[in-house]
């Protein structure tokens, strides 16, 4: 297929309708509204649903009946709104239900601002709401990367039963890049022995739960939980790394900020200063070998983690580097995009003071 | 001997957990007799709230999603929206539906859900502990209004009948009461239209059914009877808000 021009937003919600997705709930909030625009006229055309919700609460919670229901099933939203469906989102992470999530983030806390921003990398990595639990989270850097994670996503979430998340920003989800709408190899998927369908009189009743009054079954659920969750580290860590063989400085940055840092690292190079960069795709599993390897290579002398935030991620980096090296921090928040300019800059001062 | 009475198929054999007097197992009972008598209990998905009723998914006998609370409606709608010929239904009580849950009964009632509620309204919170209700009404004792609700301080209790009763796809509104035998059968009947009219795709239905929580109120079953009857009755009046016919 030829490569055509598409907005992030729109490619997003045609990825996941090309790969089964017929159910969408969600409720209007910049900078996402392309994804419920697109998807209230396309999912009709497929025999499928669209709703627009009364609140994220209650579009978080139809996506819970869905996809409890068997139903490929997609809500999205931004930061405020992700931040009321934490609950649902909770509960569906409890009852192990199959759902994606998309996120494009926006400034804040609060109100904030609408411009992108990675301030919610501690809400989508580290909780977000109650209870040990954990997203697959997939930071896409580009309009095709978020078409192809798109399309992985329903994936891994129906083979581990569990919420996917697709963090992007404005920058992603606004801007238009050149898609090719690849066929992403199909995953062998269990069977959905789980799902409420009516029995039918066929088989037993199923529930769809995440109560455990005793606290010990409570107990046991978190640990399998986590079982599965060891087994998602193992298999579905993703990390791109960039001219790290000979680097000095290593940069960790991921989604729009990567592609600015990457820039940056180019500059750098043409001024005879070597820099790498290590760009999770995956911010949760967080992909802490490849940090641990940069942070043990002779060449290596120090990290800058870059973001658009006041300091996120920076904590599973210094987690990964374990003190190996220093970890030095450069970012910009409230939807200011730092400049490549910028990052060189803060490169050198610190490359300066470390010589 | 001859068989008189048997336990409907439509709940399973997990004792209830509910107190002594308590109406709730009346109205599951209730809900699983008009299941099975329909032919639904092989077609039927459930949601139970949070509340005293958390473990109806233990009770009825056929396929339940466990919901947040307040969001029973929110999660029948994604079930329906997917499964549209099987018979879908929520049970929630007064401070699952009336407090944190208005938004989501509201709007699905608005959006006409082909789904059936069963409200179950004890003007207090029951599993928490006693704690003052929307439903609660004017000078009743709560944990969180120790000397009575008071009208300035916390308003007038919520008649959910009647305000749903004035959305145009909510088809089907009836208001009923479990204190005896034939205010029992009245209830049945209610809930059979219920279902029957979400089965024949007429919009959202929903049946109020007064109840007693004598743990909470502090009386006796036999007290608690009498008092639903002469205290929430004269402001909780029972009947039909809406029907099909009318819309």
């Amino acid at each position: 297929m030829a490569k055509e021009l598409w907005k992030g937003n729109e490619a997003i919600s045609e990825a996941a309708i090309k790969c089964g997705c017929r159910f969408f709930f969600g409720y209007p909030i910049t900078p996402q509204n392309e994804i419920p625009e697109y998807m209230s006229l396309r999912l009709p055309q497929e025999n499928g649903c669209f709703l627009q919700a009364e609140s994220e609460v209650a579009a978080i919670n139809m996506v819970y009946g869905a996809a409890g229901s068997g139903a490929r099933v997609m809500t999205s939203s931004s930061s405020p709104g992700i931040s009321l469906k934490a609950e649902g989102i909770s509960y569906i992470a409890g009852a192990e239900l199959p759902c994606v999530i998309v996120n494009i983030v926006r400034g804040g806390p609060g109100l904030g601002g609408i411009q992108p921003a990675q301030s919610d990398y501690y809400q989508a990595c580290k909780g977000g709401g109650h209870g040990d639990y954990r997203l697959v989270v997939l930071a896409p850097n580009s309009v095709q990367e978020a078409v192809d994670l798109t399309q992985e996503a329903f994936d891994i979430a129906d083979q581990y039963r569990m919420p996917v998340m697709i963090i992007g920003d404005g920058m992603i989800g606004q801007m238009m890049e050149p898609v090719e709408f690849r066929d992403v190899p199909k995953r062998q998927l269990p069977e959905k022995d789980w799902a409420t369908t009516g029995t039918d009189g066929k088989r037993k009743p199923r529930v769809i739960n995440s109560l455990f009054i005793d606290p010990q079954a409570c107990e046991n659920h978190n640990i399998h939980l986590f079982k599965k969750y060891d087994e998602i580290t193992k298999n579905e860590t993703r990390v791109e790394t960039y001219k790290l063989e000979d680097a000095e400085i290593v940069f960790v940055a991921y989604g729009t900020t990567s592609r600015i840092v990457k820039n940056a690292v180019n500059a750098l190079e043409k001024e005879g200063i070597k820099a790498g960069l290590i760009r999770p795709i995956t911010l949760w599993p967080f992909p802490s070998k490849a940090i641990e390897d940069a942070a043990s290579m002779a060449n290596v002398k120090m990290f800058l983690d870059v973001e658009m935030s006041m300091g996120q991620m920076i904590d599973d980096v210094k987690i990964a580097v374990n003190g190996k090296k220093p970890v030095h921090f450069y970012g910009r928040t409230g939807g200011m995009v730092p400049t490549p300019a910028a990052i060189v800059a803060e490169a050198k001062k610190i490359l300066g003071g470390a010589k | 001997m001859a068989v008189v009475f048997e336990k409907t198929k439509a709940l399973t054999d997990k004792p209830f957990h509910y107190c002594p007097g308590c109406t709730h197992g009346i109205i599951h009972r209730l809900v699983a007799e008009v299941l099975e008598e329909l032919n639904l209990i092989d077609n039927a998905i459930g949601v139970a709230p949070v509340g005293c009723s958390v473990f109806a998914y233990d009770y009825f006998n056929c396929d339940m999603h466990e919901a947040a609370h307040g969001r029973a409606p929110a999660v029948a709608t994604g079930i329906k929206r997917v499964h549209k010929d099987s018979a879908v239904f929520t049970y929630q009580g007064d401070g699952d539906l009336a407090s944190i849950g208005t938004a989501e009964i509201v709007h699905a009632a608005m959006r006409g859900e082909k789904f059936t509620t069963i409200f179950v309204n004890n003007a207090i919170y029951g599993m928490t502990g006693g704690q003052m209700a929307p439903t609660t009404l004017i000078g009743q004792k709560a944990t969180t209004a120790p000397l009575g609700r008071v009208e300035d301080h916390a308003g007038l209790p919520l008649k959910v009948s009647e305000m749903l009763a004035t959305i145009p796809k909510a088809v089907y509104v009836e208001r009923v009461s479990v204190h005896d035998v034939k205010h029992i059968n009245q209830s049945k009947k209610a809930i059979k239209k219920a279902f029957q009219y979400q089965m024949e795709g007429k919009g959202f239905t929903l049946v109020e059914v007064l109840s007693t929580c004598p743990t909470n109120w502090g009386k006796t079953p036999v007290e608690s009877l009498k008092w639903l009857q002469e205290s929430m009755m004269p402001y909780f009046p029972l009947g039909n808000f809406r029907t099909p016919e009318e819309v």
